[in-house]
């Protein structure tokens, strides 16, 4: 655990740094400059921040999913709190994800929001998260919560592939990838980035991972404590 | 053999049971002539787009099933009905036979809707009966499908009417937006093939939500 | 009908993360009869629900067999009956459509119209086989239970707080009931009536902190 808070510091940090500080020019050379996107400038930036960002958002409902899964067949209630220690930590990164999305496409596309099937997607994953705790608020007992909660999690989950694979194809975007995007293919990550650009980028994505890991293990200890006092009080 | 006779059983008593108590035909009828009442005193004079209409459709139709999909569960938990339910049928046969209920009930709805729209919406003409007559079917069953699934769900929770839209709404979004379009492909008269994707969508949402709604449901019913 | 044996074995089931009950342990064959005591909130409502599979257990394990044979879930549906204040039958149907259509749901088959005459002349409500379950008073509507759970002949009965709601002549008819299944096959009875529990030769008391033994 201790390499994984010290790595995700290192590199977070170091995305900050490199990120935001390495200038721009339009004839990159060296390490220490990065290539001008026309219509992006310095907007780009903030694909070292955002991507990572709704990468750990759909990451921390997987983990979510999973142990909600792990939890009907186990019935040992610390999967269950491994499952809502993801999905809270999910929900914060989701809410930081519609910001940065959002403030980004006010600046580059003209508004705070579109519907492009991308912004679609992190909402629909937004109200997913707020209908799952509003599931788990309305439960009497720790095992129904438990129980039903991994249960909507899951019929949630089964909706995914229809974001990411349906529904951007079918309907017009802004993202790339989306129909009518000749250039990027991909989903998500066909950009045209220059090498130093992708060393930024990825350490941002490994970094925020091992962020939520550790924010996560951290967010389990919690629960287990709670739990654990709450026993020895009644 | 068996498991058919019992789960149509459980169908024919919930249908008898419906037609006694009108439990969830009441709320549905009147929300469905409040909402479309509502959206003709928003539009006045005005004429809408085929759009415009095919969206509003949909909303009335979700927001409709939102007010009576949901009785299926909620009744046998309410009546205190749901353990002698539990004691005799499996829960495959209680998870079918809710399903087909609410399935018949759903076709109903929408087809009750149908039959509104063309009547008070002059701009609502079907060209393309194919696609509507396909949407209309995928649609329902879609919906009826999520639908019973999370009103199992929320039976047991305390809140159950608000909680039911919340939990419903962002399960039921790929397949809204895929009936949308398929809607109004059918109001602008394209043709069959045109359709062929949204159905190809309809009917894996029918098939992902029904399936796994199928493996878990035992988890939901049984404490 | 004989043959039917019910073993229990380590059964624990949890509410709010604690345990209601826990070590539980136990063997039945039938003809035999189990009284499930304590006090309320004890959790003998819970035992037998897991003991008729209603609820899964925490851990341990319920298990049924006939001849070594082990009983499946589904074929357990089929030998179970059940009396309880809190099951309660459709109010919309009239007593004998509640039987005939859970009849239909437990085996796809109504029962012949001879049994349903005879279990509900048993409990004297043969006369008021048309009305609607709704207008009964309650110690009707537990009567009518009793016809439901007796009607496909179940080799095991359970029976949680047995003659609540009912008057001298309906605890009369339950006793003959009582009397029918301890011969016939297993019968498990909750209650905190010293004189129910008389009716049974095993007992389990549940002390309520959660370590209960028998």
């Amino acid at each position: 655990m201790r390499i994984v808070k010290v790595l995700s510091i290192i590199l977070i940090t170091f995305v900050l740094i490199a990120g935001i500080a390495i200038p721009l020019s339009p004839a990159p050379q060296g390490l220490f400059e990065f290539p001008i996107i026309p219509g992006l400038e310095d907007k780009a930036r903030n694909i070292f921040y955002h991507v990572p960002i709704a990468w750990t958002t759909v990451l921390a409902f997987l983990v979510s999913m999973w142990y909600g899964y792990r939890y009907l067949r186990t019935r040992s209630i610390d999967d269950d709190l491994k499952s809502v220690s993801s999905a809270g930590l999910g929900f914060m990164l989701c809410i930081l994800a519609t910001v940065t999305g959002s403030l980004w496409a006010k600046f580059n596309w003209g508004s705070f929001w579109n519907w492009d099937p991308r912004e679609t997607s992190i909402f629909v994953l937004l109200l997913i998260y707020g209908a799952y705790f509003a599931l788990r608020s309305a439960l009497a007992s720790d095992e129904a919560r438990a129980r039903l909660s991994a249960v909507y999690a899951i019929i949630a989950g089964l909706t995914v592939p229809f974001f990411i694979f349906v529904l951007p194809r079918m309907v017009a975007g802004l993202h790339p990838g989306a129909k009518g995007d000749v250039d990027g293919s991909g989903p998500v990550l066909e950009f045209k980035m220059a090498p130093n650009m992708r060393v930024v980028f990825f350490s941002s994505l490994i970094g925020f991972t091992l962020f939520y890991i550790w924010l996560l293990t951290l967010r389990i200890r919690a629960a287990r404590l709670e739990h654990h006092v709450a026993d020895q009080h009644s | 053999m068996s498991t058919i006779a019992r789960t149509w059983a459980l169908v024919v008593k919930d249908a008898r049971s419906e037609l006694r108590t009108r439990y969830a035909m009441n709320a549905l009828v009147m929300f469905v002539i409040t909402s479309v009442a509502t959206i003709l005193f928003a539009m006045r004079e005005d004429q809408a787009s085929p759009e415009l209409l095919a969206g509003m459709y949909w909303v009335v139709v979700f927001f409709s099933s939102m007010s009576g999909l949901s009785r299926i569960f909620v009744s046998e938990e309410e009546k205190g009905t749901a353990l002698a339910l539990q004691l005799i049928a499996s829960p495959t046969v209680v998870y079918v036979g809710k399903l087909l209920f609410n399935c018949g009930l759903t076709l109903l709805l929408t087809l009750a809707v149908t039959v509104l729209y063309l009547i008070v919406f002059p701009g609502f003409v079907v060209a393309s009966f194919d696609i509507f007559a396909v949407t209309w079917l995928l649609g329902s069953l879609g919906l009826a499908s999520a639908a019973t699934i999370i009103a199992a769900i929320i039976a047991r929770a305390n809140t159950r009417g608000t909680l039911y839209p919340v939990l419903s709404f962002p399960v039921l979004i790929p397949l809204l937006m895929t009936v949308m379009r398929s809607t109004i492909r059918a109001l602008a008269g394209e043709p069959f093939e045109n359709a062929f994707g949204e159905f190809q969508v309809l009917f894996s949402y029918l098939l992902v939500m029904t399936g796994g709604s199928y493996l878990l449901f035992e988890h939901v019913w049984k404490d | 009908m004989n043959g039917i044996r019910l073993q229990v074995t380590d059964l624990r089931r949890d509410f709010n993360r604690r345990p209601v009950f826990q070590g539980i342990s136990f063997a039945l064959d039938a003809p035999g009869s189990l009284a499930v005591t304590g006090l309320n909130g004890a959790g003998k409502s819970t035992l037998v629900k897991v003991l008729a599979g209603a609820i899964g257990p925490t851990a341990g394990t319920v298990a049924y067999q006939r001849a070594g044979m082990p009983i499946e879930i589904d074929a357990l549906r089929h030998e179970l009956g059940f009396v309880s204040p809190y099951l309660n039958l459709y109010d919309e149907f009239s007593a004998e459509e509640n039987l005939r259509l859970l009849s239909r749901i437990r085996s796809g088959n109504e029962p012949a119209s001879a049994t349903i005459e005879r279990r509900m002349k048993q409990v004297n409500l043969w006369n008021r086989r048309h009305d609607d379950v709704g207008t009964f008073s309650s110690g009707m509507k537990q009567r009518l239970k009793y016809a439901f759970a007796l009607l496909h002949e179940p080799a095991v009965l359970m029976l949680d707080e047995p003659t609540s709601n009912l008057d001298a002549e309906g605890i009369a008819v339950v006793e003959a009931i009582v009397a029918e299944q301890k011969e016939r096959g297993l019968l498990i009875v909750a209650t905190n009536d010293e004189s129910e529990a008389a009716w049974c030769t095993v007992r389990v008391h549940l002390s309520g902190s959660g370590g209960n033994k028998r």
